[in-house]
């Protein structure tokens, strides 16, 4: 017989979990569901515009009864429950009804604090919660004028906002100095004060309440100073507290909220509970974001998997305000051991505040321009050491020398028809329709969904500001990212487990860390592959099935399921002979397409994957190795003739070229490793968006790293300057080395550089000089392994060959 | 392959599950297309027609994990039970029956049905 899970609380935190829980164990438990209002689950979080008349009540259902039947749960809706029983194990509802549970799930939220003042319960006094709220208001903006909200925070200006559009005159009565207190600074909260009084809000405030007026219905608010303002409705929006009734009444240990463990369980085991009435770690949420990374972790450990833990959550806030940008996060106010940086622009409408603690963000404050707020959430999170960018941090991340993907980096502005991923051709309605049509929350909702943000990436920051922005005050990004869905741990933590752990296979890392599908997925296996790589480099073998398929057969896949060869031209210095060779091929094979590609080599396109082999033979006999065009790997060395034929020409560029790639061909990087080299400073080998630049001047050799001219364009910082070639070669396999053991797998070097600092980078390969030599001689001696040619293995000793043949061939 | 209705059903032997890489997937070729035929972690040996439901990228070139593979082209999860695509991305992708007697493969040709859901 199945187990009973009884949920108590019908909303977004307690059916998030339902769903989770469907998800991971589907006939785990027969379901019971009560809820105390008349509806299914709707997303409270859109109230707001509801009220405001953007939005109407059916757009933000989530769940209706037919999705509570098609999953075989029962609901009570309009049902409160008033009792639990814990010795019989059952729950009891306000009109008898009861029903057993193994597991009891409470989410009951919280309650609206109401104002404990003479006349707080005439007719007319709402507060702002639910959708019955929401009709009450709505009815009375119909007929009457005189609205007074009271309360100058979130919901409170929320209301306001909505009852204004709604046409009636609306005064915010506010105890405090400023608006939105515990989320903005001084003036920030002014600027915003002042734009809601340009819409036509009326505040009064610092003002406490002292009573309201009203006989047989609410007619005027009264102050303590003794001002009176005419009210014909009266929202009470001055907080929330966790409804904790029912758990206290039975006996569950509480505090502000009802207590639980990173497992979300009560004091009573069989009791789990989430959302806004619990108290963890002595913090209770008030955002659904949180709510849903609990709702994650109780839903595992319902389905009795019990691998995750809760460990708190950072959050941020917006409002939604139509025509208002506004964002805040973390720690804002600061104190003696931290500094502000601003940027001001009052008549504008700009303003910006970053609150920093050694370099790192500990808080944020964007009033007008939040198109930054999730880039510096992101920062925070993190942690990330911001000294290099300081300069540069409160001008946005496109100011970090990237001009790329086209400019756009104001979600809000964008039409609903402008393009937001050029990858999958998704635009900005699309994505908005897919939000709230499907009830999406989470960026890997809106990838599944949509396409968009799920090729090259490029756009990201842009659907999370989409998403922040349709979602409102209640959106934020996880904390820290796992390395993908199969594992709760991070890239960096993984590698650091592969290290100090002596693990010395997929097998072994997925076993050690508990990894929750049994082969790992397409996200984790070429990552994981590749750190093992890097880490016992000639020991681990290479597992092909865990790469992607163009580094598993050493081609490139194209469109219609045909492959490209490139073969590797040193330097992209040429002769007839090498000429020949290629032509002779070309026409050997019958190859479709050749082209010079980007890094100027020659590219033969279309070929079949049963002729590869023998392609590769016949290039290895013309002295021909793999160029790796195909992989996460040293790709080619860019070069311009040099002193030896230019005019201009400072030094040798073409031999230096050629030795670089010599070098470091056949490496395995985390992404791809462009480099280049200009024999003076025109630079016409573009090396300055490689990769790694080497530049030519008079006095020797310049160092670029951190280069991009893909997805976003970004110029190279300057490492170092040396004077020798065997110098360049030093600190170039000294600096692929770096890359290869710290970068993120699928990290290219110019956001890896952004993340760790270039100061770091020269702190660890020029300032200290054994350190940088000892990075040289790993990366040489990795090569030793990774400078076998792929192509002569398979074109000639027959490695592989399962993949280039067919199984069989029926006639 | 429970669901095989067909009586005459005519079984090629292909290959042993030797020749199929633990997580990998070869083709048979045959006059109306490839047929990919994925072995699984489990040595459970599934076939489906070479043909994503999407752009029609080669799923035998895919990545195999779990019952399912990610096509080469463009990261769409096919099902290989079933066919199908995961949600929420919509297509199937054919089937054909197949059997492992000892370490033998045997195809058949005849097309399976889409699965139910």
């Amino acid at each position: 017989m199945r187990k009973k899970l009884v949920l108590v609380g019908n909303g977004m935190a307690g059916v998030r979990t339902l769903e989770e829980l469907l998800k991971l164990a589907p006939e785990a438990y027969d379901i019971t569901v009560f809820g105390a209002e008349p509806h299914g689950n709707y997303n409270r979080i859109l109230l707001s515009p509801v009220l405001a008349g953007e939005k109407r009540l059916d757009e933000i259902m989530l769940n209706d009864e037919a999705w509570y039947t098609a999953n075989g749960i029962t609901l009570y809706k309009g049902k409160t429950v008033t009792e639990i029983d814990r010795a019989r194990r059952r729950v009891i509802a306000d009109d008898g009804t009861t029903a057993s549970y193994d597991r009891l799930l409470l989410a009951t939220g919280s309650l609206p604090i109401v104002l404990p003042i003479p006349g707080h319960d005439l007719p007319g006094v709402v507060t702002f919660r639910e959708i019955r709220d929401v009709d009450r208001m709505l009815e009375v903006a119909l007929t009457h004028r005189h609205a007074v909200v009271i309360g100058g925070g979130l919901l409170g200006l929320e209301a306001a906002n909505g009852l204004m559009k709604q046409g009636m005159e609306v005064t915010v009565v506010h105890l405090m100095e400023t608006l939105m207190e515990r989320q903005l600074d001084v003036p920030a909260a002014n600027m915003l004060r002042r734009s809601l009084e340009e819409k036509g809000l009326r505040f009064v405030m610092p003002a406490q309440t002292e009573a309201i007026l009203g006989n047989g219905r609410v007619s005027a608010v009264r102050l303590a100073d003794g001002t009176e303002i005419d009210a014909d409705l009266v929202v009470m929006a001055v907080g929330i507290r966790p409804n904790i009734h029912l758990a206290r009444s039975t006996g569950i240990y509480c505090e502000r909220g009802i207590v639980v463990n990173d497992t979300l369980q009560t004091y009573d085991p069989r009791i789990y509970a989430l959302g806004e009435c619990v108290q963890h770690r002595n913090t209770t949420y008030g955002l659904v974001a949180p709510l849903f990374e609990q709702g994650k972790v109780c839903a595992n450990h319902l389905a009795g998997l019990g691998y995750w833990r809760y460990e708190g959550s950072k959050t941020s806030t917006k409002l939604k305000v139509t025509g208002i940008d506004l964002f805040s996060a973390g720690d804002f106010i600061g104190d003696d051991s931290t500094e502000e940086i601003y940027f001001k622009d009052i008549a504008g409408g700009v303003y910006k505040k970053l609150a920093l603690r050694d370099d790192r963000i500990t808080g944020a404050v964007l009033y007008g321009d939040t198109a930054d707020g999730s880039w510096y959430f992101q920062l925070m999170r993190e942690g990330a050491d911001i000294s290099d960018l300081r300069e540069h941090l409160l001008f946005g991340q496109r100011h970090l020398g990237d001009a790329g993907h086209g400019d756009i980096n104001h979600a809000v502005v964008m039409t609903d028809d402008q393009e937001v991923c050029g990858c999958n051709g998704v635009c900005k309605g699309d994505i908005i329709k897919a939000i709230t049509s499907k009830g999406l929350f989470t960026l890997e909702e809106v990838r599944a969904h949509t396409k968009a943000s799920s090729s090259c990436g490029s756009c990201t920051g842009l659907v999370e500001q989409i998403l922040a922005h349709t979602l409102g005050g209640e959106y934020s990004a996880p904390g820290v990212k796992p390395l993908c869905k199969c594992t709760d741990f991070t890239h960096d933590q993984v590698r650091k487990a592969i290290r100090e752990h002596q693990l010395q296979s997929l097998a072994a890392v997925m076993h050690f860390l508990e990894w929750k599908s049994p082969d790992g997925c397409p996200a984790c296996r070429p990552a994981l592959n590749f750190y093992l790589l890097v880490a016992w480099p000639g020991e681990y073998h290479d597992e092909g099935q865990s790469r992607y398929i163009n580094e598993r057969v050493h081609a490139n896949i194209q469109k219609d399921g045909s492959y490209s060869v490139v073969p590797r031209v040193f330097g992209g210095i040429t002769n007839p002979a090498q000429l020949r060779a290629l032509a002779d091929v070309a026409e050997r094979f019958q190859v479709p397409e050749v082209k010079f590609t980007g890094g100027s080599r020659i590219d033969l396109l279309g070929v079949k994957k049963e002729q590869l082999p023998a392609i590769w033979a016949d290039l290895a006999a013309a002295g021909f190795v793999s160029g790796h065009a195909y992989g996460k790997a040293v790709r080619t060395v860019k070069c311009c003739v040099g002193s030896d034929w230019c005019r201009f020409g400072t030094q040798d560029s073409t031999t230096m070229a050629i030795a670089i790639e010599k070098m470091t061909w056949g490496s395995w990087t985390p992404h791809k490793f462009k480099m280049g080299v200009s024999g003076c400073p025109r630079n016409c080998a573009e090396a300055t968006i490689k990769d790694l630049g080497v530049v030519a001047v008079e006095s020797g050799w310049e160092i670029h790293v951190g280069g991009n001219g893909g997805v976003k364009v970004r110029a190279t910082d300057l490492l170092c300057h040396v004077t020798t070639m065997d110098e360049v070669l030093e600190y170039t396999g000294a600096f692929l080395q770096l890359y290869r053991e710290e970068a993120r797998y699928l990290e290219r070097t110019a956001p890896w550089l952004e993340r760790v600092g270039i100061s770091y980078l020269k702190e660890r390969l020029v300032a200290d000089a054994a350190g940088r030599r000892a990075y040289y001689e790993r990366f040489r001696a990795s090569q030793v392994f990774a400078q076998q040619d792929p192509w002569g293995e398979r074109g000639c000793q027959g490695v592989d060959r399962h993949e280039f043949i067919p199984l069989k061939v029926l006639a | 392959m429970a669901d095989l209705t067909a009586t005459d059903t005519q079984w090629i032997g292909v290959g042993t599950l030797d020749d199929i890489p633990p997580l990998g997937a070869r083709v048979v070729r045959t006059p109306d297309g490839d047929i990919a035929l994925f072995r699984t972690a489990g040595d459970q040996v599934f076939a489906l027609r070479d043909r994503c439901p999407h752009k029609g990228g080669p799923l035998s070139q895919g990545i195999v994990y779990d019952h399912k593979v990610a096509c080469p082209l463009h990261n769409w999860a096919i099902d290989l039970e079933s066919g199908v695509a995961v949600a929420p991305d919509e297509g199937c992708a054919g089937r054909h029956p197949v059997r492992v007697e000892g370490r033998e493969i045997y195809l058949s040709l005849a097309v399976l049905a889409a699965a139910a859901d």
